[in-house]
Protein backbone atom coordinates (compact mmCIF):
# COMPACT_ATOMS: atom_id res chain seq x y z
CA UNK A 1 0.00 0.00 0.00
CA UNK A 2 3.14 2.09 0.67
CA UNK A 3 4.58 2.56 -3.09
CA UNK A 4 6.62 5.56 -3.63
CA UNK A 5 5.28 9.42 -3.58
CA UNK A 6 6.53 9.49 -7.12
CA UNK A 7 4.74 6.60 -8.24
CA UNK A 8 1.50 7.73 -6.63
CA UNK A 9 1.62 11.13 -8.72
CA UNK A 10 0.01 10.42 -12.01
CA UNK A 11 -3.00 8.86 -9.31
CA UNK A 12 -3.53 11.92 -7.31
CA UNK A 13 -3.56 14.34 -10.64
CA UNK A 14 -6.63 12.16 -11.98
CA UNK A 15 -7.98 12.41 -8.26
CA UNK A 16 -7.42 16.50 -8.15
CA UNK A 17 -8.57 16.98 -12.07
CA UNK A 18 -11.84 14.85 -11.04
CA UNK A 19 -11.75 16.84 -8.22
CA UNK A 20 -12.49 19.42 -10.16
CA UNK A 21 -14.88 18.64 -13.11
CA UNK A 22 -17.15 17.65 -10.00
CA UNK A 23 -17.21 20.64 -8.21
CA UNK A 24 -16.31 23.66 -10.75
CA UNK A 25 -19.66 23.77 -12.10
CA UNK A 26 -21.15 24.42 -8.36
CA UNK A 27 -18.56 26.67 -7.89
CA UNK A 28 -19.63 28.71 -10.86
CA UNK A 29 -23.37 28.60 -9.77
CA UNK A 30 -22.00 29.78 -5.96
CA UNK A 31 -20.64 32.87 -7.83
CA UNK A 32 -22.76 33.26 -10.94
CA UNK A 33 -25.49 33.62 -8.11
CA UNK A 34 -24.05 36.71 -6.80
CA UNK A 35 -23.88 38.76 -9.84
CA UNK A 36 -27.14 40.60 -11.85
CA UNK A 37 -27.63 39.70 -15.11
CA UNK A 38 -25.06 42.13 -17.05
CA UNK A 39 -22.43 41.06 -14.92
CA UNK A 40 -22.87 37.48 -15.57
CA UNK A 41 -22.19 38.13 -19.19
CA UNK A 42 -19.51 41.14 -18.64
CA UNK A 43 -17.14 39.32 -16.05
CA UNK A 44 -14.99 36.38 -15.84
CA UNK A 45 -17.36 33.32 -14.84
CA UNK A 46 -15.34 31.70 -12.22
CA UNK A 47 -15.01 34.50 -10.03
CA UNK A 48 -16.70 37.09 -8.40
CA UNK A 49 -17.88 40.68 -9.97
CA UNK A 50 -19.98 42.93 -8.92
CA UNK A 51 -21.94 41.85 -5.28
CA UNK A 52 -25.53 41.82 -6.28
CA UNK A 53 -26.72 38.86 -3.64
CA UNK A 54 -29.11 40.52 -2.30
CA UNK A 55 -30.79 41.80 -5.32
CA UNK A 56 -30.62 38.46 -6.47
CA UNK A 57 -32.24 37.26 -3.30
CA UNK A 58 -34.81 39.66 -3.89
CA UNK A 59 -35.73 39.28 -7.56
CA UNK A 60 -35.78 35.49 -7.03
CA UNK A 61 -38.25 35.99 -3.88
CA UNK A 62 -40.73 38.40 -5.67
CA UNK A 63 -40.53 37.07 -9.08
CA UNK A 64 -43.77 35.36 -9.92
CA UNK A 65 -46.10 37.03 -7.39
CA UNK A 66 -43.33 35.98 -5.17
CA UNK A 67 -44.57 31.90 -5.45
CA UNK A 68 -40.77 30.77 -4.99
CA UNK A 69 -40.98 30.26 -1.23
CA UNK A 70 -44.35 28.25 -1.91
CA UNK A 71 -42.46 25.84 -4.77
CA UNK A 72 -39.75 25.66 -1.84
CA UNK A 73 -42.34 24.53 0.61
CA UNK A 74 -44.01 22.41 -1.70
CA UNK A 75 -41.41 20.67 -2.81
CA UNK A 76 -40.30 19.79 1.24
CA UNK A 77 -43.96 18.53 1.71
CA UNK A 78 -43.90 16.32 -1.20
CA UNK A 79 -40.45 14.58 -0.09
CA UNK A 80 -41.46 14.83 3.54
CA UNK A 81 -44.19 13.40 3.80
CA UNK A 82 -43.81 10.42 0.72
CA UNK A 83 -40.82 9.37 2.49
CA UNK A 84 -42.14 9.15 5.64
CA UNK A 85 -45.45 7.28 4.58
CA UNK A 86 -42.89 5.79 2.13
CA UNK A 87 -40.45 4.53 4.53
CA UNK A 88 -43.53 3.09 6.98
CA UNK A 89 -44.68 1.51 3.89
CA UNK A 90 -41.67 -0.42 3.01
CA UNK A 91 -40.85 -1.19 6.98
CA UNK A 92 -43.88 -3.21 7.14
CA UNK A 93 -43.64 -5.07 3.66
CA UNK A 94 -39.61 -5.74 4.16
CA UNK A 95 -40.14 -7.06 7.47
CA UNK A 96 -42.76 -9.72 6.49
CA UNK A 97 -40.49 -10.77 3.21
CA UNK A 98 -37.87 -11.19 5.43
CA UNK A 99 -39.24 -12.69 8.73
CA UNK A 100 -42.38 -14.57 7.11
CA UNK A 101 -42.81 -17.70 5.21
CA UNK A 102 -46.20 -17.63 3.83
CA UNK A 103 -48.62 -18.52 0.66
CA UNK A 104 -48.02 -15.96 -2.03
CA UNK A 105 -44.55 -15.09 -0.86
CA UNK A 106 -42.84 -15.80 -3.97
CA UNK A 107 -45.28 -14.15 -6.39
CA UNK A 108 -44.67 -11.27 -3.77
CA UNK A 109 -41.21 -11.18 -4.08
CA UNK A 110 -41.34 -11.07 -7.81
CA UNK A 111 -43.55 -8.09 -8.20
CA UNK A 112 -40.92 -6.05 -5.58
CA UNK A 113 -37.71 -7.33 -7.99
CA UNK A 114 -39.80 -6.26 -11.10
CA UNK A 115 -41.09 -2.75 -9.27
CA UNK A 116 -37.32 -2.21 -8.88
CA UNK A 117 -36.86 -2.66 -12.34
CA UNK A 118 -39.43 -0.40 -13.89
CA UNK A 119 -38.41 2.73 -14.73
CA UNK A 120 -40.31 5.64 -13.15
CA UNK A 121 -39.91 8.39 -16.19
CA UNK A 122 -41.93 5.01 -17.91
CA UNK A 123 -44.98 5.35 -15.65
CA UNK A 124 -45.60 8.77 -15.31
CA UNK A 125 -47.82 8.69 -18.44
CA UNK A 126 -49.73 5.86 -17.09
CA UNK A 127 -49.83 7.67 -13.61
CA UNK A 128 -51.72 10.14 -15.43
CA UNK A 129 -53.99 8.55 -17.21
CA UNK A 130 -54.81 6.91 -13.97
CA UNK A 131 -55.13 10.20 -12.05
CA UNK A 132 -57.29 11.90 -14.76
CA UNK A 133 -59.92 9.27 -14.71
CA UNK A 134 -60.11 9.57 -11.31
CA UNK A 135 -60.27 13.53 -11.14
CA UNK A 136 -56.31 13.88 -9.17
CA UNK A 137 -54.69 15.89 -11.76
CA UNK A 138 -54.00 19.12 -10.34
CA UNK A 139 -54.08 17.81 -6.59
CA UNK A 140 -51.24 17.40 -4.54
CA UNK A 141 -52.10 13.74 -4.34
CA UNK A 142 -51.25 12.56 -7.73
CA UNK A 143 -47.96 13.38 -6.99
CA UNK A 144 -47.31 12.16 -3.58
CA UNK A 145 -49.22 8.86 -3.45
CA UNK A 146 -46.76 7.48 -6.36
CA UNK A 147 -43.96 8.94 -4.74
CA UNK A 148 -44.72 6.60 -1.86
CA UNK A 149 -44.10 3.57 -3.30
CA UNK A 150 -40.41 2.29 -3.39
CA UNK A 151 -39.80 -1.12 -4.16
CA UNK A 152 -36.33 -0.76 -3.69
CA UNK A 153 -37.07 0.34 -0.34
CA UNK A 154 -38.74 -2.58 0.38
CA UNK A 155 -35.57 -4.88 -0.72
CA UNK A 156 -33.38 -3.03 1.23
CA UNK A 157 -35.87 -3.46 4.21
CA UNK A 158 -36.03 -6.73 3.71
CA UNK A 159 -32.38 -7.89 3.56
CA UNK A 160 -31.85 -5.50 6.42
CA UNK A 161 -34.84 -7.44 8.51
CA UNK A 162 -33.59 -11.19 7.25
CA UNK A 163 -30.06 -10.74 8.83
CA UNK A 164 -30.12 -8.19 11.60
CA UNK A 165 -33.81 -9.06 13.32
CA UNK A 166 -33.34 -12.05 15.79
CA UNK A 167 -35.90 -14.74 15.56
CA UNK A 168 -35.19 -15.52 19.09
CA UNK A 169 -36.42 -12.21 20.23
CA UNK A 170 -39.13 -12.59 18.35
CA UNK A 171 -39.92 -15.53 19.78
CA UNK A 172 -39.51 -14.32 22.93
CA UNK A 173 -42.08 -11.58 22.88
CA UNK A 174 -44.58 -13.87 21.49
CA UNK A 175 -44.17 -16.08 24.44
CA UNK A 176 -44.51 -13.05 26.84
CA UNK A 177 -47.53 -12.14 25.16
CA UNK A 178 -46.40 -9.20 23.15
CA UNK A 179 -49.19 -8.88 20.16
CA UNK A 180 -47.68 -8.63 16.66
CA UNK A 181 -48.23 -5.67 16.02
CA UNK A 182 -46.96 -4.45 18.86
CA UNK A 183 -43.76 -6.25 18.69
CA UNK A 184 -43.16 -4.84 14.68
CA UNK A 185 -43.45 -1.35 16.48
CA UNK A 186 -41.89 -0.97 19.22
CA UNK A 187 -38.95 -3.68 18.63
CA UNK A 188 -38.47 -3.93 14.94
CA UNK A 189 -38.74 -0.81 13.84
CA UNK A 190 -35.54 -0.14 16.94
CA UNK A 191 -34.12 -2.73 15.08
CA UNK A 192 -34.90 -1.35 11.56
CA UNK A 193 -33.45 2.38 12.32
CA UNK A 194 -30.54 2.83 10.52
CA UNK A 195 -31.87 0.88 7.22
CA UNK A 196 -35.29 2.96 7.95
CA UNK A 197 -32.76 6.02 7.63
CA UNK A 198 -31.12 5.22 4.84
CA UNK A 199 -34.47 4.08 2.78
CA UNK A 200 -36.26 7.74 3.64
CA UNK A 201 -33.56 8.97 2.24
CA UNK A 202 -33.93 7.91 -1.21
CA UNK A 203 -37.54 8.63 -1.19
CA UNK A 204 -36.92 11.96 0.14
CA UNK A 205 -34.33 12.52 -2.71
CA UNK A 206 -35.95 10.67 -5.30
CA UNK A 207 -38.91 12.60 -4.65
CA UNK A 208 -37.08 16.28 -4.55
CA UNK A 209 -35.83 15.10 -7.88
CA UNK A 210 -38.73 14.05 -9.81
CA UNK A 211 -39.71 16.43 -12.49
CA UNK A 212 -41.98 14.57 -15.00
CA UNK A 213 -44.82 13.47 -12.14
CA UNK A 214 -45.30 16.90 -11.40
CA UNK A 215 -44.55 18.55 -15.13
CA UNK A 216 -47.76 16.04 -16.15
CA UNK A 217 -50.08 16.22 -13.23
CA UNK A 218 -49.92 19.86 -12.10
CA UNK A 219 -51.21 23.26 -14.37
CA UNK A 220 -51.37 25.56 -11.29
CA UNK A 221 -47.68 27.09 -10.35
CA UNK A 222 -48.85 27.62 -7.02
CA UNK A 223 -48.50 23.50 -6.82
CA UNK A 224 -45.15 23.64 -8.41
CA UNK A 225 -42.14 21.86 -6.58
CA UNK A 226 -39.20 23.72 -7.23
CA UNK A 227 -37.62 21.67 -9.72
CA UNK A 228 -40.26 22.37 -11.95
CA UNK A 229 -40.99 26.07 -11.04
CA UNK A 230 -37.25 26.77 -11.79
CA UNK A 231 -37.97 24.95 -15.24
CA UNK A 232 -41.18 27.20 -16.21
CA UNK A 233 -39.21 30.26 -15.36
CA UNK A 234 -36.27 29.17 -17.29
CA UNK A 235 -38.76 27.82 -20.20
CA UNK A 236 -41.14 31.22 -20.80
CA UNK A 237 -39.28 34.05 -19.49
CA UNK A 238 -36.36 34.08 -22.01
CA UNK A 239 -32.79 35.45 -21.38
CA UNK A 240 -33.93 38.30 -18.85
CA UNK A 241 -33.95 35.93 -15.76
CA UNK A 242 -30.88 33.87 -15.54
CA UNK A 243 -30.30 35.72 -12.17
CA UNK A 244 -33.88 34.23 -10.61
CA UNK A 245 -33.33 30.70 -12.52
CA UNK A 246 -29.25 30.61 -10.98
CA UNK A 247 -30.48 32.18 -7.49
CA UNK A 248 -33.31 29.92 -7.39
CA UNK A 249 -31.46 26.69 -8.18
CA UNK A 250 -28.64 27.49 -6.19
CA UNK A 251 -30.86 28.40 -2.57
CA UNK A 252 -33.06 25.03 -3.58
CA UNK A 253 -29.87 22.79 -3.78
CA UNK A 254 -28.67 24.22 -0.14
CA UNK A 255 -31.19 21.59 1.75
CA UNK A 256 -29.97 18.89 -0.48
CA UNK A 257 -26.44 19.63 0.40
CA UNK A 258 -26.80 20.01 4.23
CA UNK A 259 -28.37 16.79 4.46
CA UNK A 260 -26.41 14.99 2.34
CA UNK A 261 -23.45 15.90 4.31
CA UNK A 262 -25.27 15.32 7.41
CA UNK A 263 -25.98 11.51 6.66
CA UNK A 264 -23.98 10.88 3.81
CA UNK A 265 -22.83 8.19 5.89
CA UNK A 266 -26.15 6.47 6.22
CA UNK A 267 -26.58 7.02 2.15
CA UNK A 268 -23.21 5.39 1.48
CA UNK A 269 -24.30 1.97 4.50
CA UNK A 270 -27.58 1.66 2.25
CA UNK A 271 -25.95 1.79 -1.27
CA UNK A 272 -23.21 -0.64 -0.31
CA UNK A 273 -26.45 -2.99 1.07
CA UNK A 274 -28.24 -2.36 -1.83
CA UNK A 275 -25.87 -3.04 -4.16
CA UNK A 276 -23.80 -5.73 -2.98
CA UNK A 277 -26.85 -8.30 -2.10
CA UNK A 278 -28.50 -7.60 -5.60
CA UNK B 1 -50.64 -17.66 8.18
CA UNK B 2 -50.29 -15.01 10.82
CA UNK B 3 -52.58 -11.97 10.56
CA UNK B 4 -49.78 -9.78 11.22
CA UNK B 5 -48.54 -10.79 7.91
CA UNK B 6 -51.54 -9.26 5.92
CA UNK B 7 -51.60 -5.98 8.06
CA UNK B 8 -48.09 -5.22 7.50
CA UNK B 9 -48.28 -5.74 3.94
CA UNK B 10 -51.80 -4.63 2.96
CA UNK B 11 -50.81 -1.31 2.70
CA UNK B 12 -48.13 -1.26 0.92
CA UNK B 13 -49.70 -4.26 -1.67
CA UNK B 14 -52.47 -1.36 -1.70
CA UNK B 15 -50.47 1.55 -3.40
CA UNK B 16 -48.41 -0.87 -5.24
CA UNK B 17 -51.28 -1.98 -7.29
CA UNK B 18 -52.92 1.79 -7.54
CA UNK B 19 -49.66 3.25 -8.77
CA UNK B 20 -48.12 0.36 -10.61
CA UNK B 21 -49.99 -2.63 -11.40
CA UNK B 22 -53.37 -0.16 -12.30
CA UNK B 23 -51.56 2.45 -14.35
CA UNK B 24 -49.38 -0.54 -16.42
CA UNK B 25 -52.71 -2.21 -17.20
CA UNK B 26 -54.31 0.39 -17.86
CA UNK B 27 -52.31 1.53 -20.34
CA UNK B 28 -52.21 -1.67 -22.03
CA UNK B 29 -55.83 -1.60 -22.70
CA UNK B 30 -55.80 1.84 -24.11
CA UNK B 31 -52.85 1.00 -26.54
CA UNK B 32 -55.71 -1.00 -28.08
CA UNK B 33 -58.41 1.67 -28.66
CA UNK B 34 -58.97 4.76 -30.26
CA UNK B 35 -60.68 8.14 -30.41
CA UNK B 36 -62.75 9.07 -33.37
CA UNK B 37 -63.92 12.30 -33.14
CA UNK B 38 -66.68 13.75 -34.74
CA UNK B 39 -65.79 17.46 -33.97
CA UNK B 40 -63.83 19.46 -31.40
CA UNK B 41 -61.79 18.26 -28.69
CA UNK B 42 -63.62 16.84 -26.57
CA UNK B 43 -66.27 19.50 -25.62
CA UNK B 44 -68.99 18.19 -28.02
CA UNK B 45 -68.92 15.18 -26.75
CA UNK B 46 -68.78 13.19 -29.73
CA UNK B 47 -65.96 11.45 -29.09
CA UNK B 48 -65.71 7.61 -29.63
CA UNK B 49 -63.24 4.94 -28.07
CA UNK B 50 -63.12 2.18 -30.69
CA UNK B 51 -61.22 -0.92 -30.58
CA UNK B 52 -58.34 -0.38 -32.57
CA UNK B 53 -56.24 -3.87 -32.72
CA UNK B 54 -52.82 -3.48 -33.37
CA UNK B 55 -52.92 -0.29 -35.11
CA UNK B 56 -51.59 1.91 -32.72
CA UNK B 57 -48.51 -0.16 -32.63
CA UNK B 58 -48.67 -0.28 -36.06
CA UNK B 59 -48.13 3.18 -36.31
CA UNK B 60 -45.55 3.19 -33.73
CA UNK B 61 -43.72 0.85 -35.48
CA UNK B 62 -43.62 2.89 -39.02
CA UNK B 63 -42.80 5.78 -37.30
CA UNK B 64 -39.75 7.57 -38.45
CA UNK B 65 -39.43 9.92 -35.36
CA UNK B 66 -40.20 6.93 -32.75
CA UNK B 67 -37.13 5.00 -34.42
CA UNK B 68 -34.80 7.99 -35.05
CA UNK B 69 -35.02 8.87 -31.14
CA UNK B 70 -35.00 4.82 -30.27
CA UNK B 71 -31.24 5.39 -32.12
CA UNK B 72 -30.25 7.91 -30.55
CA UNK B 73 -30.95 7.41 -26.83
CA UNK B 74 -28.96 3.17 -28.10
CA UNK B 75 -26.25 5.45 -29.39
CA UNK B 76 -26.26 7.77 -26.28
CA UNK B 77 -26.01 4.80 -23.75
CA UNK B 78 -23.54 2.74 -25.67
CA UNK B 79 -21.29 5.62 -25.22
CA UNK B 80 -22.58 7.30 -22.13
CA UNK B 81 -23.03 3.88 -19.93
CA UNK B 82 -19.08 2.47 -20.75
CA UNK B 83 -17.50 5.68 -20.31
CA UNK B 84 -19.08 6.34 -16.79
CA UNK B 85 -18.37 3.20 -15.82
CA UNK B 86 -14.94 2.97 -16.70
CA UNK B 87 -14.59 6.66 -15.00
CA UNK B 88 -16.27 5.02 -11.94
CA UNK B 89 -14.23 2.19 -11.31
CA UNK B 90 -11.24 3.96 -12.49
CA UNK B 91 -12.01 6.38 -9.39
CA UNK B 92 -12.77 3.83 -7.01
CA UNK B 93 -9.63 1.40 -8.12
CA UNK B 94 -7.30 4.53 -7.16
CA UNK B 95 -9.58 5.75 -4.01
CA UNK B 96 -9.50 2.40 -2.72
CA UNK B 97 -5.78 1.92 -2.61
CA UNK B 98 -5.16 5.37 -0.38
CA UNK B 99 -5.61 5.46 2.90
CA UNK B 100 -8.83 6.36 4.40
CA UNK B 101 -9.01 9.78 5.33
CA UNK B 102 -6.93 10.70 2.34
CA UNK B 103 -9.75 9.34 0.07
CA UNK B 104 -12.85 10.30 1.71
CA UNK B 105 -12.42 13.92 0.79
CA UNK B 106 -12.17 12.94 -2.03
CA UNK B 107 -15.27 10.58 -2.23
CA UNK B 108 -17.44 13.12 -0.74
CA UNK B 109 -16.40 15.79 -4.06
CA UNK B 110 -17.15 13.19 -6.27
CA UNK B 111 -20.62 11.95 -4.74
CA UNK B 112 -21.80 15.75 -4.11
CA UNK B 113 -23.70 16.23 -8.03
CA UNK B 114 -25.90 13.84 -6.37
CA UNK B 115 -27.63 15.92 -4.30
CA UNK B 116 -28.14 18.00 -7.13
CA UNK B 117 -31.64 17.15 -8.64
CA UNK B 118 -31.33 16.17 -13.02
CA UNK B 119 -32.99 18.97 -13.67
CA UNK B 120 -30.76 21.51 -11.72
CA UNK B 121 -28.10 19.72 -13.09
CA UNK B 122 -29.38 20.11 -16.51
CA UNK B 123 -30.05 24.09 -15.88
CA UNK B 124 -26.56 24.39 -14.65
CA UNK B 125 -25.19 23.35 -17.77
CA UNK B 126 -27.46 24.49 -19.83
CA UNK B 127 -25.93 27.53 -18.64
CA UNK B 128 -22.70 26.21 -19.06
CA UNK B 129 -23.33 25.45 -22.83
CA UNK B 130 -24.44 28.93 -23.76
CA UNK B 131 -21.85 30.83 -25.29
CA UNK B 132 -22.56 34.54 -24.61
CA UNK B 133 -22.41 33.51 -20.41
CA UNK B 134 -20.44 29.94 -20.19
CA UNK B 135 -16.92 30.49 -19.07
CA UNK B 136 -15.82 27.50 -20.49
CA UNK B 137 -16.84 28.10 -24.01
CA UNK B 138 -15.33 31.66 -23.69
CA UNK B 139 -11.95 29.97 -22.29
CA UNK B 140 -12.17 26.90 -25.27
CA UNK B 141 -12.52 30.09 -27.81
CA UNK B 142 -9.63 32.08 -26.25
CA UNK B 143 -7.07 29.16 -26.70
CA UNK B 144 -8.53 29.02 -30.43
CA UNK B 145 -10.99 25.74 -30.22
CA UNK B 146 -14.73 26.79 -31.49
CA UNK B 147 -16.36 24.80 -29.03
CA UNK B 148 -19.97 24.60 -29.79
CA UNK B 149 -21.86 22.45 -26.77
CA UNK B 150 -25.18 23.06 -28.59
CA UNK B 151 -25.15 21.97 -32.19
CA UNK B 152 -27.11 19.25 -34.10
CA UNK B 153 -23.86 16.71 -33.98
CA UNK B 154 -22.63 17.47 -30.15
CA UNK B 155 -25.22 18.36 -28.28
CA UNK B 156 -26.53 14.54 -27.38
CA UNK B 157 -22.80 14.28 -25.90
CA UNK B 158 -23.44 17.64 -23.83
CA UNK B 159 -26.41 15.71 -22.30
CA UNK B 160 -24.39 12.52 -21.97
CA UNK B 161 -21.46 14.36 -20.00
CA UNK B 162 -24.84 15.97 -17.57
CA UNK B 163 -25.49 12.45 -16.56
CA UNK B 164 -22.11 11.49 -15.91
CA UNK B 165 -21.73 14.51 -13.98
CA UNK B 166 -24.70 13.32 -11.96
CA UNK B 167 -23.79 9.52 -11.93
CA UNK B 168 -20.50 8.68 -12.05
CA UNK B 169 -19.99 9.18 -8.16
CA UNK B 170 -23.13 7.47 -7.18
CA UNK B 171 -21.13 4.62 -8.76
CA UNK B 172 -17.83 4.76 -7.73
CA UNK B 173 -19.31 4.79 -3.93
CA UNK B 174 -20.94 1.47 -4.86
CA UNK B 175 -18.02 -0.05 -6.27
CA UNK B 176 -15.70 1.19 -3.26
CA UNK B 177 -17.94 -0.84 -1.12
CA UNK B 178 -18.51 -3.52 -2.71
CA UNK B 179 -14.19 -3.52 -3.01
CA UNK B 180 -13.85 -3.37 0.74
CA UNK B 181 -16.00 -6.49 0.61
CA UNK B 182 -13.15 -8.17 -1.50
CA UNK B 183 -11.41 -10.44 1.10
CA UNK B 184 -7.94 -9.20 1.08
CA UNK B 185 -5.84 -11.91 1.94
CA UNK B 186 -6.24 -12.30 -1.93
CA UNK B 187 -4.18 -9.47 -2.33
CA UNK B 188 -1.48 -10.22 -0.07
CA UNK B 189 -0.56 -13.63 -1.82
CA UNK B 190 -0.85 -12.30 -4.72
CA UNK B 191 1.74 -9.46 -3.49
CA UNK B 192 3.88 -12.42 -1.94
CA UNK B 193 4.10 -13.69 -5.62
CA UNK B 194 5.25 -10.52 -7.19
CA UNK B 195 1.72 -9.08 -8.25
CA UNK B 196 2.01 -5.04 -8.99
CA UNK B 197 -1.03 -2.71 -7.66
CA UNK B 198 -2.41 -2.82 -11.33
CA UNK B 199 -1.85 -6.14 -11.88
CA UNK B 200 -3.90 -6.78 -8.36
CA UNK B 201 -6.49 -4.31 -9.38
CA UNK B 202 -7.39 -5.83 -12.60
CA UNK B 203 -7.02 -9.73 -11.65
CA UNK B 204 -8.46 -9.56 -8.20
CA UNK B 205 -10.37 -6.51 -7.57
CA UNK B 206 -12.44 -6.39 -10.63
CA UNK B 207 -13.35 -9.54 -11.10
CA UNK B 208 -14.32 -9.56 -7.56
CA UNK B 209 -16.90 -6.96 -8.03
CA UNK B 210 -18.13 -7.76 -11.74
CA UNK B 211 -21.75 -8.73 -10.35
CA UNK B 212 -21.90 -4.82 -8.89
CA UNK B 213 -20.74 -4.00 -11.97
CA UNK B 214 -23.07 -5.82 -13.97
CA UNK B 215 -25.84 -4.40 -12.18
CA UNK B 216 -24.60 -0.94 -12.10
CA UNK B 217 -24.64 -1.13 -15.88
CA UNK B 218 -28.30 -3.05 -16.33
CA UNK B 219 -29.79 0.20 -13.66
CA UNK B 220 -27.86 2.55 -16.31
CA UNK B 221 -29.38 1.07 -19.65
CA UNK B 222 -32.85 1.34 -18.07
CA UNK B 223 -31.65 4.82 -17.34
CA UNK B 224 -31.03 5.85 -20.71
CA UNK B 225 -34.06 4.51 -22.19
CA UNK B 226 -36.41 6.73 -20.26
CA UNK B 227 -33.97 10.05 -20.99
CA UNK B 228 -36.03 12.77 -20.53
CA UNK B 229 -35.76 15.62 -18.14
CA UNK B 230 -31.86 16.70 -19.31
CA UNK B 231 -33.25 16.78 -23.56
CA UNK B 232 -35.96 18.65 -22.18
CA UNK B 233 -33.89 21.44 -20.16
CA UNK B 234 -31.14 21.58 -22.82
CA UNK B 235 -34.52 22.16 -25.41
CA UNK B 236 -34.90 25.29 -24.06
CA UNK B 237 -30.97 26.19 -24.50
CA UNK B 238 -30.64 24.36 -28.42
CA UNK B 239 -33.10 24.65 -31.12
CA UNK B 240 -31.19 21.65 -32.50
CA UNK B 241 -33.37 19.45 -29.65
CA UNK B 242 -36.98 18.98 -31.02
CA UNK B 243 -40.02 17.68 -29.41
CA UNK B 244 -39.66 14.28 -30.45
CA UNK B 245 -36.02 13.68 -29.72
CA UNK B 246 -36.02 11.05 -27.57
CA UNK B 247 -38.84 8.49 -27.60
CA UNK B 248 -40.16 9.71 -24.18
CA UNK B 249 -40.24 13.49 -25.25
CA UNK B 250 -42.44 12.02 -28.05
CA UNK B 251 -44.82 9.95 -25.82
CA UNK B 252 -45.16 13.22 -23.93
CA UNK B 253 -45.28 15.12 -26.86
CA UNK B 254 -48.28 13.06 -28.37
CA UNK B 255 -49.79 12.71 -25.32
CA UNK B 256 -50.28 16.44 -24.00
CA UNK B 257 -48.94 18.12 -27.10
CA UNK B 258 -51.87 16.12 -29.31
CA UNK B 259 -53.36 14.62 -26.41
CA UNK B 260 -53.60 11.03 -29.06
CA UNK B 261 -54.36 8.55 -25.71
CA UNK B 262 -53.99 5.30 -27.80
CA UNK B 263 -50.86 5.85 -29.76
CA UNK B 264 -48.90 7.54 -26.47
CA UNK B 265 -49.55 4.61 -24.65
CA UNK B 266 -48.58 2.36 -27.25
CA UNK B 267 -45.59 4.26 -27.72
CA UNK B 268 -44.83 4.21 -23.54
CA UNK B 269 -45.47 -0.05 -24.10
CA UNK B 270 -43.05 0.33 -27.24
CA UNK B 271 -39.69 2.10 -24.93
CA UNK B 272 -40.76 -0.21 -21.84
CA UNK B 273 -40.27 -3.27 -24.37
CA UNK B 274 -37.45 -2.03 -26.45
CA UNK B 275 -35.96 -2.02 -22.83
CA UNK B 276 -36.66 -5.55 -21.70
CA UNK B 277 -35.01 -6.75 -24.46
CA UNK B 278 -32.02 -4.95 -24.18
CA UNK B 279 -31.93 -6.05 -20.08
CA UNK B 280 -32.63 -9.45 -21.44
CA UNK B 281 -30.15 -9.35 -24.12
CA UNK B 282 -27.63 -7.86 -22.04
CA UNK B 283 -28.32 -10.64 -19.03
CA UNK B 284 -28.46 -13.10 -21.07
CA UNK B 285 -24.54 -11.64 -22.84
CA UNK B 286 -23.27 -10.98 -19.15
CA UNK B 287 -24.11 -14.31 -17.71
CA UNK B 288 -23.33 -16.25 -20.29
CA UNK B 289 -19.64 -14.38 -20.79
CA UNK B 290 -19.29 -14.82 -16.98
CA UNK B 291 -20.48 -18.59 -16.93
CA UNK B 292 -17.78 -18.97 -19.90
CA UNK B 293 -14.75 -17.36 -18.15
CA UNK B 294 -15.32 -19.58 -15.22
CA UNK B 295 -15.50 -22.79 -16.71
CA UNK B 296 -12.01 -22.25 -18.86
Amino acid sequence: MRSPLLKRTPFVAVLILSALYFLLPLWWLIVSATKSNSGLFNSNGFWFAEPHLWENLVNTFTASGGVFPRWVLNSILYSGVAGVVGTLLAAGAGYVLGKFTFRGKRLLFGFVLAGVLVPNVLLTIPLYYVAASVGLTNNVLAVILPSCVNPFGVFLLMVYAEASVPTELLEAARIDGAGEIRVFFTMVMKILTPALVTVLMFIFVATWTNFMLPLVMFNDPELYPVTLGLYSWQNYKGASNYDIVLTGALLSIIPLVIGFFSLQRHLRSGMAMGGLKG
Amino acid sequence: MPRVVWVLIIPFLLFFVATMIVPIVWTIVQSFFTETSGGGLGLGGTQETVFAGFSNYAKVLTSGPFWTGMGRVLLFGVVQVPLMIAFAITLALILDSFRRRFAQVFQLAYFLPYAVPGVIAALLWAYLYVPEISPIVQLLHTIGIPADFLAANTVLWSIANINIWLWTGYNMIIFIAALQAVPTEQFEAAKLDGAGEFRIAWSIKLPGIRTIIGLSVLMSIIGTIQLFNEPTIIKTVSSTIDSQYVPMMMAYHVAFGGGDTGYASAIAISIAVVAGALVYVYYTLSTGGWRRKKES
